[in-house]
């Protein structure tokens, strides 16, 4: 396939059945391969429409300021738009996240200002706004809010996988700032009666949890509850087992919040299959596992892997 | 056999510092009424007048209850309800 550059080249991405893991011929699994975009993650389609649009709005002129709350694959897909573009990017990024992330937003030319590890992504967002209000110049995004990160998947993920899938039953997805689940989820909710949009959502150990008090808690703006049909949470040690059988059975190099979407499918997999209804799951593959080997979570047992990803943010 | 509810930090106050408290109950809402009659002060940090508070989220068996039929959705003896804060997460 040829494109006019790399950013042309956004989405698209290959959807694979997967044979080894599939219950049956009538049950099926299938994974959406977008850890082949552009930087290789998802949040390329997020990130490269929020900067069109703001373009289009006349937001950013040349040399422009952007700052973002994000711990990871967000600020790497916009370091690259903003580097292609000329923009200067700073990200908000709590500190326990992996070094590899690190590395790569300040190759790609962002600069990181980090934030407190307890409290994790919660923490970077109320930097990252108050960074905002006191520089009124910069341009925040924001992820969490920003309707062009849900239309990219409208337009692009959920197209992409019914012109792929049109017999699909389930879609699958991690759960961060909802875009993927949102996006998605409304076109296929369009055009396949009774499709079931389910969200996997990471469970992480206390400290990320470690709010002073119940009112300090954050739903991204864009998540709206209806879209959705069910909602799992997913312990790391699952999505680390999973992330295991996906490279031992299918041999895909997953990221391990794939693993925590997998966890999901395979559940929803099992209830078709005893139910004897057929079922076709696509779920996202949101990153490669390249990202992770620091985190240890390849080497060693799984529960010294485990252990390993304790108090880290894995998804 | 019980229904084993585990608690968040931020909530174990209630709970005298126990990560998990044991009750009983046929819905969501029967098994808070219970927790209540040990944990005086709990209920109420999880439910207003519209149901679930908005930044509290409650998995029966690690799905979300919200889909499930909220404080309606049926519980029984052997299930595991997870209390957490909503919260941003990780990697974004």
């Amino acid at each position: 396939m040829r494109y006019d550059s790399l950013l042309d080249s956004l989405g698209h991405t290959p959807l694979v059945g997967l044979p080894g893991l599939s219950p049956s011929a009538d049950v099926r699994l299938w994974a959406k391969l977008e850890d082949r975009n552009p930087t290789g993650s998802v949040k390329d389609r997020a990130a490269f429409f929020m900067v069109a649009q703001a373009e289009k709005d006349g937001l950013l002129t040349p040399g422009a300021t952007l700052l973002e709350p994000t711990s990871g694959n967000t600020g790497i897909s916009l370091a690259l738009v903003a580097k292609l573009r000329g923009y200067r990017l700073i990200c908000v990024m709590p500190e326990n996240t992996s070094a590899e992330r690190r590395q790569l937003l300040e190759m790609y030319g962002a600069s990181v200002i980090s934030s407190p590890a307890a409290g994790g992504s919660n923490e970077a967002v109320r930097v990252a706004k108050q960074l905002a209000a006191e520089n009124p110049g910069w341009v925040m995004l924001y992820q969490y809010g920003n309707e062009a990160n849900a239309r990219a998947h409208y337009e692009t993920t959920g197209p992409e996988l019914l012109a792929d899938l049109p017999e699909i039953t389930h879609f699958v997805a991690g759960l961060g700032t909802s875009g993927t689940l949102m996006g998605t989820g409304r076109y296929l909710r369009e055009q396949v009666p009774g499709v079931q949009i389910v969200a996997a959502e990471p469970r992480y150990g206390e400290l990320v949890y470690g709010l002073r008090n119940m009112d300090e808690g954050f739903v991204p703006e864009l998540y709206d509850e209806s879209v959705l049909t069910s909602r799992f949470s997913v312990s790391a040690t699952d999505a680390l087992r999973r992330t295991r059988e996906l490279l031992d059975v299918e041999g895909i190099l997953a990221g391990i919040s794939s693993g925590g979407a997998l966890h999901a499918a395979l559940a929803l997999a099992a209830k078709a299959q005893s139910a004897g209804r057929r079922a076709d799951i696509a779920f996202v593959i949101a990153d490669a596992g390249w990202r992770y080997l620091s985190t240890g979570a390849y080497a060693g047992t799984l529960d010294e892997a485990e252990e390993r990803l304790e108090g880290q943010l894995w998804a | 056999m019980a229904i084993e509810v585990r608690i968040p930090t931020i909530l174990r106050s209630y709970t005298g510092g126990a990560k998990s408290v044991e009750g009983s109950g046929s819905t969501l809402s029967d098994l808070l009424a219970d927790l209540e009659s040990r944990h005086g002060g709990l209920r109420e940090r999880l439910v207003d007048d519209g149901g679930l508070r908005r930044f509290v989220n409650v998995y029966l068996n690690d799905e979300d209850v919200r889909f499930l039929g909220g404080l309606d959705a049926p519980v029984k003896d052997g299930d595991t309800v997870t209390v957490l804060p909503a919260v941003a997460g990780g990697a974004r």
